[in-house]
């Protein structure tokens, strides 16, 4: 569902060429949970932005559904859900119902099958009480909740989410994670989390991949991650260990 | 593309009219701040009764070929040109996954109905100029020509101007000498400048194409810079090579967008 070979972006900064991802190769199979770790700056959101077709690779090739996504970008949309965490996809001053059927037209989605989804997505993300609130007047945990259902209006095959749960309470985390978790075991969807909290990543994640200094650290299960240190170290010690592993000379 | 563009201006004329007090004062705002140009127009004609060997009615032709053109896309695709502000908000990203044309996106983003005041204002001009002049339909089969000729001149111009922020992330103003300096310098007869000037925006800038070359041909007078009679005609072909070279700068700038931090 989701192929790197090789796959790089660097930037111009000033007269330094800054690698923000360099030489990244991975396969992610359909109906995979896969969770995508960093520090900041490691180069999450390249490689994320390269999967949606936002950025050019400069380097390698890139692949989702088949699809070279820079090139490929309108056409990549409408089979692939995406989340930005920190900002919102939705229309800043409509009623949350407003932006869905905006994204009905620009998704072309046909009416009865856009109102069965709506209706499935208003229940298991409880979104009755505010669909007719703008959406600047909703709460985080409520935004977040419109916008996953804003990405998964198309029913798209791969959902990548960039820290869908940064800023969350405890509830709103769980209520997200829940619904992730249902959204790829009863509907087969592909899934690319990147979070900083690692309680997502126990929650739902089977497979784990971290990056370093835009290279891959680490790919393997959970299990195996844990396996990477000592005995009885929390999933913290063993993450905090391969980011100062990675930056270290 | 087409229907999209439609609704995603009406969501936005919508949201705008949730306060119609604003809504109505800018509509006629807009259309008093236009009438200025003119009235710089006519006061210059109160003190001379020819500019540059154009009488008051033909330079009001040409201002108002020119304006209904750049008004019109003023009101449609002026936004182009906040491709930077969308960089540095991050917002450009939202446009970019969803799977419609980030030019149409940006072009409908924030849609002001209230400018449509001052096309109104353009047309009224040039229906004024059209009536005055007594042009007939022998010669006035160019007028919508010219007009769509403009169009597409001008939203080529902001194409352009909006593809150019993907470089100049931080000097957003600078494209506007192109796009607000087009309309000021096409309000006037071009044989108040020089000719170096009107061939540079002949046969570079092909702005000599949105009122003057065809106007010339509608107003049955010859170019006093002397180009010859086939010169008149070619707007249509002038227009569609520059709206393929901003199609193509467009595409560049959206392959090398450079998204921000997180």
């Amino acid at each position: 569902m989701i192929e790197l070979d090789r796959a790089g972006r660097s930037f111009k900064v000033k007269r330094n060429v800054v690698h923000a991802v360099r030489d990244l190769s991975f396969t992610v199979a359909p109906g995979e949970f896969v969770g995508y770790l960093g520090p900041n700056g490691a180069g999450k959101s390249t490689t994320i932005k390269m999967l949606c077709g936002i950025l050019t690779p400069t380097s390698g090739t890139v692949r989702v559904a088949g699809l070279d996504p820079s090139r490929r970008r309108t056409t990549l949309a409408r089979r692939i859900g995406v989340v930005f965490g920190q900002r919102t996809t939705l229309w800043w001053d409509l009623p949350l119902a407003d932006s869905f059927e905006l994204i009905r037209h620009l998704y072309r989605v046909e009416r009865a099958a856009f109102r069965a989804r709506l209706a499935e997505l208003t229940e298991t993300l409880d979104l009755g009480p505010f669909l007719r609130t703008p959406v600047r007047q909703l709460s985080l945990g409520q935004r977040m909740r419109g916008d996953l259902a804003a990405a998964l209006l198309h029913a798209p095959e791969v959902l990548v989410l960039d820290e869908p749960t940064i800023g969350l309470d405890v509830v709103s985390k769980a209520g997200i994670r829940d619904f992730l978790a249902r959204q790829n075991a009863e509907r087969g969807t592909t899934v690319l989390l990147t979070t900083h909290d690692l309680g997502d990543i126990e929650r739902l994640c089977r497979r784990v991949m971290v990056i370093d200094h835009g290279r891959l650290a680490f790919d393997g299960t959970l299990p195996e991650l844990m396996a990477t240190a000592p005995e009885q170290s929390s999933i913290e010690d063993v993450v905090t260990r391969l980011y100062t592993a990675g930056s270290a000379p | 593309m087409v229907s999209t563009y439609f609704l995603l201006i009406w969501t936005w004329t919508r949201s705008a009219a949730a306060y119609p007090v604003s809504f109505a004062l800018m509509t006629v705002l807009g259309f008093l701040i236009a009438a200025i140009d003119v009235a710089v127009i006519l006061v210059i004609f109160a003190n001379t009764t020819s500019l540059a060997g154009f009488s008051r009615d033909e330079a009001l032709f040409l201002y108002g070929a020119s304006g209904l053109a750049f008004t019109i896309c003023d009101t449609f695709v002026s936004n182009l040109d906040r491709t930077s502000q969308h960089i540095k908000a991050g917002t450009l990203d939202t446009f970019l996954i969803r799977p419609v044309s980030p030019w149409i996106q940006l072009a409908a983003d924030r849609f002001m109905a209230t400018r449509i005041g001052r096309i109104l204002q353009a047309a009224l001009v040039l229906g004024y100029a059209v009536a005055a002049l007594g042009i007939g339909w022998d010669r006035a089969w160019m007028i919508p020509v010219m007009v769509v000729t403009g169009i597409v001149i001008f939203a080529s111009l902001w194409t352009i101007a909006g593809a150019a922020q993907f470089l100049l992330t931080d000097a957003p103003e600078v494209v506007n000498a192109f796009t607000y300096g087009s309309s000021q310098l096409t309000q006037y007869p071009l044989s108040v400048y020089a000719r170096d000037l009107v061939r540079g925006v002949t046969y570079v800038l092909p702005l000599a194409f949105v009122n003057w070359q065809p106007g010339l041909y509608v107003l049955g007078r010859d170019d006093p810079f002397g180009t010859p009679g086939f010169t008149r005609f070619l707007g249509p072909a002038a227009a569609l090579v520059l709206a393929l070279l901003a199609a193509l700068i467009w595409r560049q700038g959206v392959r090398h967008y450079r998204s921000t931090g997180s």
